[in-house]
């Protein structure tokens, strides 16, 4: 592999190897633009995956402390766990179920289309969906999206013959196993899927794409790529005209070091993507690099979400097969009739019994609780996703009384539900035990969001300078020389799975980096 | 399943081969008589000269015939070893692991394991002087017992329900319910008890093995559900 001099500032460092990080990467590198990444997790794949909850659990996720706060019931239930999300080169994508789902038209003006919401920080994207749509297509045909590119559907497994039949009855139309990214057929050099069920531990079978055995081997093969593992970004320098000029990081001795950067783009997700602005202040930027507006951290989503759990008197083995495919998709609309505003999707989704007995109520214990578990063989599971609403509260910030083993403050994750979301919950909750009961459920139960595995909006876009971080290229409103470059950019959350979006917007910005490049301008 | 897929998680010796073992150790190192009554109600063995070394005790039983347990152990008898509960502590978070998470049929040899692990949790470093742990588990059976009229174990299954929702603040109750999550339930036994196949990769996955199996529903449409291709 190519390696750079720290000393050498022709390099964009990119700080994170996920979805976002790990595509601008190879996306540059493709183009002849040269590229260190940091990355703080090790590397793993498909021969050092383990399917086993816990032990992959520890392995791939991201396991420094956070503390959380506000009503939400994560904050109760798990204190130092606001998140499941990773800390592993390839990132989240090691551990996404891979739907891919685009946004819809109106989610990008959420803020025109469902008006003002009080006690929301409601914003319009400043860009469109035409704008995105080109890159909607790349990032398909990339990540080998099913029922895109003439990639056959996935075969649907029992836990999807239950969730399908229900909805049919229900009346429900737009009901199939998905839009994944999850090989159907070999394709691009990958196997075609086994139905494993351990999707969410790695894919051992590589059909699932991951930025960890795709991008990141692709970006290897260029001369341009430099990828550095169990380095922790701990700050970002700028110079006196406000241009950033270098990336300090612990590397995997724990020894700082410094790389100089003619650009750097931050795609930490949407925990570490803030607090390394906010790490970064200066006396030019004293509440955080590029927080002018004082949006970073800031209107943090994290989707409406709840599952549903049904028993049935036939056994249903639900984690047999792909964790997330299947999906209905009749909710998502936007119809205010509702109670709410915004949409929200039902897709089918397993847990394991370790993790069902850790989930599925968290904190219960006595009869209601074992009376499902003694059916685990014999239940079928939906996980509801939908539009959460920005709050200027709902926010990272940094935990100055607690430290991490760097010695850097870790984050605190504040959030509260809007009521907006209590209403959709509430309604998603109720068409979920609709759909079992139709399907022939003797119980249905509701399950209590996890640890968010989906983590948006702390450092959105924004046309305005004033009401967010960066602009529609992801580029910072206040330096010009550096980038947003995961999902912490979105202005709002929509009712869709992020993960296509981020794709989609990486390859988008690295065209945007690499034309500012040709022209100087960075 | 496989006897590849079964991580021996405790050894399951027979009884009468812990017993013979426990008869023949090497001598008590203090002298020290003060020992922990060895005989359980249910027939437990009586255990000689182990019964003499501080905290010691084994919880024991059988795995019921017929279950698919007992067609996959190795052996029908199990044992667990403490390294500092007593008899009777043992038996007392047994059952408590019981009333709390109150399973149908749930074999008794993975409570055993629960309990094993809170033992663990409770060992200190010194063999002379009890953990923090250990303490809080010894206050919080001393609370039990309280609340049961002074002995849970006798009570019946109402009143010892009704104690442990007397206790749900105490770190006993809050350790013994968070540490059963993995310890009941991430497991060999429990996965065949509960009907989860566990590891799938070194199997081939399910496509060729039951992921579509379920033919108690009509079949979703092809577009929506194509076959495997």
């Amino acid at each position: 592999m190519k390696t750079f001099e720290h000393s050498d500032d022709s390099v964009v460092v990119i700080i994170g190897s996920g979805a976002g990080g790990g595509t601008l990467a190879n996306e540059l590198a493709q183009k002849g633009i040269d590229v260190v990444t940091l990355e703080a997790g090790k590397r793993e794949s498909s021969e050092s995956f383990l399917n086993d909850e816990w032990k992959s659990f520890s392995q791939l996720a991201w396991l420094d402390p956070r503390s959380t706060s506000g009503s939400w019931r994560v904050a109760r239930d798990f204190p130092g766990l606001p998140a499941w999300i990773c800390k592993t080169v390839g990132g989240s994508t090691t551990h996404w179920a891979g739907a891919s789902l685009r946004f819809q038209d109106h989610e990008f003006r959420a803020k025109t289309e469902y008006g003002d919401v009080i006690g929301a920080n409601l914003l319009d994207w400043p860009l469109t969906l035409n704008d995105l749509e080109p890159y909607y297509a790349r990032a398909e045909y990339k990540m080998g999206v099913t029922r895109t590119n003439g990639i056959p559907g996935l075969p649907g497994n029992n836990n999807y013959k239950i969730m399908d039949a229900g909805a049919r009855k229900l009346g429900y139309t737009k009901v199939h196993t998905g839009n994944m990214a999850i090989n159907s057929r070999p394709r691009h050099g990958r196997a075609s899927c086994m139905q494993l069920g351990f999707c969410f531990q790695g894919c051992k079978s590589g059909a699932k794409w991951s930025t960890l055995y795709t991008e990141i081997p692709a970006a290897e093969q260029t001369d341009h790529f430099e990828l550095r593992t169990g380095c922790q970004a701990a700050r970002i320098e700028h110079d006196d005209t406000g241009r950033a000029t270098a990336v300090v990081y612990f590397d995997e001795n724990g020894d700082e070091q410094r790389q100089s950067a003619r650009a750097v783009a931050v795609a930490g997700n949407s925990l570490e993507s803030p607090r390394l602005l906010l790490m970064s202040d200066s006396s030019m930027f004293p509440d955080g690099l590029s927080n002018r507006s004082g949006q970073v951290g800031r209107n943090y989503m994290r989707h409406m979400t709840g599952s549903v759990y049904a028993a049935f008197d036939e056994p249903v083995h639900m984690y047999r097969g792909t964790t997330m495919a299947g999906i209905i998709q009749d909710e998502s609309v936007h119809d205010p009739k509702r109670g709410f505003v915004g949409g929200y999707e039902m897709e089918t989704l397993a847990l394991g019994l370790p993790f069902m007995a850790a989930f599925l109520d968290p904190g219960a214990w006595g009869e209601d609780f074992t009376w499902m578990m003694d059916r685990y063989a014999n239940l079928a599971g939906m996980w509801l996703v939908g539009e959460d609403m920005p709050r200027a509260d709902n926010r990272i910030s940094l935990n100055t009384d607690l430290k991490d083993a760097h010695g850097l403050p870790v984050v605190n994750v504040h959030f509260d539900d809007h009521d907006n979301d209590i209403a959709m919950r509430e309604h998603a909750f109720t068409q979920g035990e609709a759909v079992y009961r139709a399907a022939g459920a003797t119980r249905t139960f509701r399950t209590p969001p996890y640890p968010s595995t989906h983590n948006l909006g702390t450092n959105r876009m924004s046309a305005d300078a004033d009401d967010g971080v960066c602009d529609a290229n992801g580029q910072s409103h206040d330096i010009p020389n550096l980038y947003i470059s995961d999902g912490s950019q979105f202005t709002t959350g929509g009712a869709e799975n992020p993960t296509l979006t981020i794709v989609a917007l990486a390859i988008r910005q690295a065209d945007h980096i690499a034309r500012q490049m040709i022209r100087k301008a960075v | 399943m496989t006897s590849t897929t079964m991580r021996p998680v405790i050894p399951l010796h027979t009884v009468a081969e812990l017993t013979d073992r426990a008869i023949g150790a090497g001598s008590d190192q203090d002298g020290s008589d003060q020992h922990r009554s060895a005989v359980a109600p249910g027939g437990m063995p009586a255990l000689t000269r182990r019964s003499f070394l501080k905290g010691t005790a084994i919880l024991s039983g059988s795995l019921a015939t017929g279950t698919l347990l007992a067609t996959l152990a190795p052996s029908r008898s199990w044992a667990a070893e403490m390294a500092t509960f007593d008899d009777r502590e043992a038996r007392v978070l047994l059952r408590l692991t019981q009333v709390i998470f109150p399973h149908e049929n749930m074999p008794e040899a993975i409570n055993a394991l629960a309990v094993k692990g809170l033992d663990t949790a409770a060992t200190g470093d010194d063999a002379e002087t009890d953990s923090a742990v250990a303490i809080a588990f010894r206050e919080g059976i001393v609370a039990l017992d309280e609340a049961a009229n002074g002995d849970w174990l006798a009570a019946d299954a109402d009143a010892q329900l009704a104690a442990v929702q007397s206790i749900t603040d105490t770190e006993l109750f809050l350790t013994v319910r968070g540490s059963c999550i993995t310890s009941l339930y991430d497991n060999d036994l429990a996965y065949a008890h509960f009907g989860y196949e566990g590891e799938a990769f070194n199997k081939g996955g399910y496509v060729f093995r039951g992921f579509d199996d379920l033919a108690w529903l009509p079949d979703p449409p092809a577009d929506a559900s194509p076959p495997v291709q």
